[in-house]
């Protein structure tokens, strides 16, 4: 089972949250601030906002809140 | 505190933008000015408002009044630091058919014997500009120079040299002196009460808040290019007993959108309304389907403070010896500016750059606590 971020390929433990996978990837960051510092899943549990991406062309989903499920695409900009 | 240190020459009572706008305005003149604050100046109606900065024609002399408060404002952004979000944005309203239209153009003719710079869009111009928005619409005024601040962060910087005291109730006013909460008092030669809906508690003026619901969503950059109004908006806004939604969206600096609005006549009560702000965004995805997409960050409310009459208490109150500057509903960032210069005027005996008759507080007094 594959999800894809940035076009690429990633294989996820069934019941990991997208930002879980993305955290223990090459990754680790899930974007840049406004002021351009890099930003990465804090809370874990949805609070905190710094773990948005792009989730299946929805914007600014919390990636902590959302399980990895074959076949997702994930775009980090 | 020995007395010297309370001695003031204007005592400002109220934080928000326009007891912020009132006390720079005098220390500018060179007054020495204090300025106290229930709570944190900047975070009463100032924070929970859009910050659009509109021309408005509801009446003659309120076209002239925010034109001029507009250029005002136009001298004052280019001074601003960043975190104020001035935005040259311009307001665009929408004309949803042809009855619209016409008022659309009567605004304009006003706008621009005003010397208001505007042009009429037709439904493929307005288009172009918004093509958010739903398509079918009849056109659009557009009125360029109109901007969109942050007035919290503007409060911050007209207050920057001025000595503020933070969470003081003022329990009394005399003539030159105004006694707060733990007893401490502080004179002054001239006294300007500017508390928004709180003026009514300490001078017995009446004033009837209109609660108003905000939603801000995560960035969109262009999803909105102008601040967006619905030309109903208008008729709505005054209704004087019944609550009502509008069409309204304002593009911020950061990329975010601000979404309104509503009137509601509920008191003090500022909770939020569910059944009236699902229908205030029913309204919104109405003129711009879009928006059922876009994600929403937080929802709040703030208190419009509105006189009987809709025009703002600006001037000398007799009975109390004391000037007043509030009640400027849904207008107040816009006509802060031309309400300082109106009451520094005053305060220092001059005439007013504009006529200041309709404004005077004497004419809705009562003398009866009205709370």
């Amino acid at each position: 089972m594959n999800v894809k971020i940035n076009g690429n390929d990633y294989p996820f433990i069934e019941g990991s949250t997208v930002a879980a996978l993305i955290m223990s990837s090459d990754l680790v960051t899930t974007g840049l601030s406004v002021k351009g510092k890099p930003r990465a899943p804090l809370c874990g549990m949805g609070i905190c906002h710094e773990c948005r991406v792009t989730i299946d062309g929805l914007e600014y989903e919390r990636s902590c809140m959302v399980l990895c499920r074959d076949g997702m695409e994930i775009e980090i900009t | 505190m020995g007395n010297k240190l309370k001695n003031y020459d204007s005592i400002v009572i109220g934080g928000g933008i326009i007891g912020a706008a009132c006390a720079y305005e005098l220390q500018q003149r060179g007054q020495k000015v204090l300025v106290i604050d229930a709570n944190t100046p900047g975070t009463g109606a100032t924070a929970a408002c859009m910050g659009h900065v509109v021309v408005m024609d509801d009446s003659p002399s309120m076209l002239q009044f925010s034109s001029y408060s507009r250029k005002l404002w136009s001298e004052l952004c280019p001074q601003l630091p960043e975190n104020c979000e001035d935005i040259m944005c311009g307001t665009m309203w929408v004309a949803e058919d042809e009855e619209e239209l016409e008022e659309a153009r009567k605004k304009m003719d006003l706008y621009e014997s005003a010397g208001v710079e505007c042009e009429l869009l037709s439904s493929s111009g307005l288009a172009k500009h918004e093509p958010n928005l739903k398509s079918g619409l009849a056109g659009a005024l557009r009125v360029k120079g109109d901007r969109v601040v942050y007035p919290t962060n503007v409060v911050r910087y007209l207050l920057r040299n001025i000595k503020v005291l933070s969470n003081s109730q003022v329990v009394d006013i005399s003539e030159n002196e105004v006694k707060v909460e733990n007893g401490d008092k502080y004179f002054a030669q001239h006294i300007i009460v500017a508390a928004g809906v709180l003026t009514a508690k300490l001078l017995g003026l009446p004033l009837i808040p209109k609660k108003g619901h905000l939603v801000i969503t995560e960035r969109y950059p262009n999803f909105a290019n102008h601040q967006i109004i619905e030309l109903g908006y208008i008729k709505k806004a005054h209704s004087a007993t019944s609550d009502s939604t509008a069409f309204n969206i304002q593009p911020r600096k950061t990329g975010q959108m601000i979404i309104g609005s509503s009137r509601e006549f509920s008191g003090y009560d500022k909770g939020i309304n569910k059944k009236l702000l699902s229908e205030m965004l029913e309204r919104a995805s109405y003129f711009m389907p879009g928006i059922r997409k876009l994600k929403a960050l937080r929802v709040w409310t703030g208190l419009r403070p509105a006189t009987e009459d809709g025009v703002p208490y600006i001037g000398y109150l007799k009975n109390k010896k004391v000037f007043v500057c509030a009640g400027h509903e849904g207008l107040g960032i816009t006509t802060s500016l031309a309400s300082a210069k109106m009451i520094a005027a005053q305060v220092f005996g001059e005439d007013t750059e504009i006529d200041n008759q309709p404004y005077c507080p004497e004419r809705l007094y009562r003398g009866a606590v009205s709370v």
